[in-house]
């Protein structure tokens, strides 16, 4: 019997039909666990670097966390991953909601997509009976719509379905997946669920899920409860409200967006309004939401409510996700009424919050500066808010000038050419980032931005403060209830770390310390990432009621396999290196480990070839970012070191960390 | 008829406006429900139900009552502050015309039993939203005794299959021992 996950995945080949059900090897969830893990293990093992995002061998594996569906509070996640046509790597996206507990339910951990369907079609998977069903009449309809259709059509208001919009049906590069509350967003997933010709999957399950230790398990869990009771109550002093307490239920539930407003960079990431918010926005804004937001909502099994039902005057009603909030807003240097409203189409529409924006706002940049001109703008409003729209419908039909937009910033600055790749600066890895940018290096971010294969700076910083308190005692105050931390190290980096002289940045917290940090903060992300927990309760906020010491009993008493934190630990190293070897293997190198251009005004190029250096260090690769054979093998990952060794990524008899010259191209 | 006697009377005050749609009293009433305790979850056995429509705003945590061999005549619609009910919406009832509050392998009906031996239902304690409240009070009630979850099974067999059936049935089972 297994406990926690089902044991079985569902394998659907488009191009012939076939649906075939799977039966998982447990031993790869004792090495890799589940969710990302496992992708990760999937991505390599079958599709190598010459597959094309738009390829009938790309796979589009959904997969349900390991914990999904079981009691663990808040663990809901879906991970999708894929080969992504903007960065052309490894892509791995999360939603939330209730759509993987439901997989799981219906007996299933993964349903992994191959081939390419001949004409639009969607998923019905009930229990045991699956079906490819057609799905010509949703053709062109928003993602939202296409859920309620189907759930209409299948008779059953408890489906739970996970659909593309416009934008994934025409294959935008940003396009998401939507599903009620939430979307995996990032990496363009949604684009390459469009090039399958799946427009939805919907589940429904009815079937039980088992813990191997009951008691212990509940136990857990209602520890977890009683710490975020405690956290509701005590919220952290002296940071901002974003990170006083957990979830991110800020965005929805607080009226005042003073710092989120004043602190990210408006329009194409350019311009920063210090002195935005004043009294008149703010109950202007508070009206806005008051008048929109009709109740707050939470994704399964989870009390912290970060979602909001949002009905626009004269717009149909949608679930908005956190920020989103605010994207459309400040990229078009607009009020909240407008990006509620804007926000409803481009969820139908099914694109990436942070990315749609940014492109828009990069277009009008682009125009304004005659880059691009009337020519190849035939009727582009003058009105910034009618740009938006007009843009929006553009580029999630790839008409006119939207289908060079649909690509990215990126890539239509490569094609546009005439000096427009000046105007692409917010991307890492060729993909548009947060609209941040701050004055003075910030070495842990640095680390962060460049590294992170997520693609998502706020998913992967987390459990350590963003920045020093300003008094020791304050500090002192922080650490004593600090239990989180990994190790006591980390409270004395903390309790250390001064705003200003010489315990301050960017040469405190120490490389090494950095390195420290950022390896924590990670290894909580990829265990929410295997998982399936979200990181609202756990990576993401200060002091959160999963960490590093609960996870392995939680895992142990779940799924019945033999956890500690140090074999916990290891086995997230496993798979992050092993999204790094996908990566490495389609061409990613050191070069490509960088943040947005212009992110930081003031720069330290030697310190952050040491951060580098470091980083790289610590995690066993060479001076090129390239995991060791030395290390690939420590990990039990000797498959990779004898395909890095086939392809000349690696070199016999070279030794670890040597590698004199880190190469000087990006890859293609 | 029964005598009188004094009854504690435990009752849970649903508050629809407080639901955010989470389901966790969904999930930890099928898990106490399962035997061993917790070992298992899975919402279709739960004895509560979310009756959900996000896009309507309609969330109605249902716990499940009695058993009714017959589905309605007539279905009522209600329009409570401009939102269009079914008179399914806020029923109880398990019956033959509505999934609801039937186990998914046997079809057999599912009743709250307010987490018996319990201290507080369960759902309640899991309802960090406080939609559910936790009431108890004392009543002078008559003493009719009620139907245990093995009698309602029994019934609803019977209705299903016919009393005939059901009888020839147990008597084969009890002979093959
Ligand atoms: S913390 Fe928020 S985003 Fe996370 S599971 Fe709960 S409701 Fe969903
Ligand atoms: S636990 Fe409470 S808030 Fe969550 S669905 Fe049930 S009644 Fe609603
Ligand atoms: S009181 Fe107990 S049995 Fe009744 S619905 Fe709640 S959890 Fe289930």
């Amino acid at each position: 019997m297994r406990y926690a996950e089902t044991g079985i995945y569902l394998e659907i080949d488009l191009s012939r039909g076939n649906i075939e059900k799977i039966q998982s090897d447990p031993r790869d969830t004792e090495l890799y666990l589940g969710g990302l893990g496992t992708n990760a293990k999937m991505i390599w093992d079958r599709v190598p670097p010459e597959v094309e995002p738009f390829s009938p061998e790309n796979l589009l594996i959904f997969s349900a966390g390991l914990l999904c569906g079981t009691p663990a509070i808040g663990c809901n996640r879906t991970i999708v991953s894929t080969i992504s046509p903007q960065t052309r790597l490894m892509a791995f996206s999360m939603m939330g909601g209730f759509w993987a507990p439901e997989l799981k339910f219906a007996g299933y951990d993964k349903v992994v997509l191959r081939g390419q369907s001949p004409s639009l079609v969607y998923i019905y998977i009930r229990d045991d009976k699956v079906e490819i069903r057609d799905a010509a009449h949703l053709r062109g309809k928003g993602a939202i719509e296409t859920a309620e259709l189907i759930r209409q059509e299948l008779k059953d208001s408890k489906i739970q379905v996970a659909s593309i919009g416009a934008a994934g049906e025409n294959r935008v590069f940003f396009a998401s997946i939507e599903q009620g509350r939430s979307s995996a967003s990032r990496g363009g997933i949604g684009a390459v669920m469009g090039d399958k010709g799946v427009k939805a999957i919907a589940v429904r399950g009815t079937k039980d899920i088992y813990v191997a230790r009951p008691e212990e398990f509940l136990k857990l869990c209602q520890e977890v409860m009683d710490y975020i009771k405690f956290r509701e109550a005590n919220p952290i002093p002296g940071v901002m409200p974003i990170l006083a307490g957990l979830g991110s239920p800020q965005e929805m539930k607080v009226h005042d967006e003073k710092w989120h407003t004043e602190n990210f960079m408006w329009g194409n990431s350019r311009v920063r309004r210090k002195d935005f918010w004043n009294e008149d926005i703010a109950r202007q804004w508070a009206e806005t939401l008051d008048a929109m937001r009709t109740r707050l909502i939470s994704c399964y099994n989870c009390p912290m409510k970060c979602g909001a039902t949002i009905s626009p005057p004269g717009h149909p009603t949608y679930m908005m996700k956190c920020f989103s909030k605010l994207t459309y807003t400040m990229a078009a240097f607009a009020d909240l009424e407008f990006g509620l409203k804007i926000a409803q189409k481009a969820t139908e529409h099914g694109v990436d919050g942070f990315s749609a924006p940014q492109v828009m706002a990069f277009a009008v940049e682009l125009y304004e500066n005659g880059i691009l001109t009337d020519a190849d703008m035939p009727g582009f409003p003058s009105n910034n808010e009618e740009r938006f729209h007009w843009l929006l419908e553009r580029i999630v039909h790839r008409e006119g000038i939207g289908d060079i937009l649909a690509d990215g910033t990126y890539w239509a600055a490569q094609k546009i050419g005439k000096g427009a790749e000046a105007y692409a600066h917010n991307t890492i890895k060729k993909h548009e980032q947060l609209p941040l940018k701050l004055s003075m290096l910030n070495p842990i971010y640095f680390l962060m931005y460049s590294t992170g294969e997520k693609i998502n700076i706020t998913q992967i910083e987390g459990q350590f403060p963003q920045a020093p308190f300003p008094t020791r005692e304050a500090r002192e105050e922080f650490v004593k209830d600090w239990f989180q931390v990994p190790h006591e190290r980390f409270k004395q980096y903390f309790l250390d770390w001064e705003p200003r002289g010489e315990k301050s940045m960017p040469f405190y917290p120490t490389v090494e310390m950095c390195c420290d940090i950022v390896d924590w903060q990670e290894r909580m992300h990829y265990i929410d990432d295997a998982l399936g927990m979200c990181a609202g309760l756990s990576s993401f906020p200060l002091k959160p009621p999963y960490h590093i010491h609960n996870y392995p009993k939680f895992i142990s008493a779940g799924v019945g396999i033999i956890m500690d934190e140090e074999l916990l630990t290891e086995a997230t190293k496993r798979y992050r290196t092993l999204v790094r070897a996908n990566n490495i293997r389609r061409g990613m190198r050191r070069v490509d480990d960088k943040p947005p251009e212009n992110h930081w005004k003031k720069r330290f190029p030697e310190l952050e070839k040491q951060l580098l250096d470091a980083y790289y260090r610590m995690k066993g690769w060479n001076l090129d970012g390239i995991p060791t054979r030395e290390s690939l093998e420590a990990l039990g990952l000797d498959y990779v070191a004898k395909d890095f060794l086939e392809r000349g990524i690696l070199k016999e008899g070279e030794e670890a960390g040597l590698d004199p010259s880190p190469s000087e191209t990006a890859h293609q | 008829m029964g005598e009188t006697i004094k009854k504690k009377i435990k009752r849970i005050k649903i508050d629809v406006n407080k639901c955010n749609g989470c389901r966790s009293c969904e999930m930890i009433c099928s898990a106490y429900h399962a035997s061993p305790k917790y070992s298992s979850n899975n919402p279709a056995r739960s004895r509560i139900r979310v009756i959900r429509d996000p896009l309507r705003d309609i969330y109605i945590p249902v716990y499940a009552g009695e058993y009714t061999p017959a589905e309605c005549a007539g279905r009522d619609k209600y329009v409570i502050d401009g939102k269009e009910y079914e008179e399914c919406t806020f029923c109880r009832a398990s019956c033959p015309s509505r999934p609801e509050f039937k186990e998914p392998d046997s079809g057999l009906p599912l009743k709250c039993d307010m987490c018996e031996g319990e201290e507080k239902p369960l759902c309640v304690e899991w309802c960090m939203a406080e939609a559910l409240v936790y009431e108890e009070r004392e009543e002078e009630v008559e003493d009719i005794p009620q139907p245990e979850e093995l009698e309602v099974g029994l019934e609803s067999l019977a209705n299903k299959y016919g009393m005939q059936q059901l009888l020839e049935t147990v008597s084969r089972m009890t002979q093959k021992d």
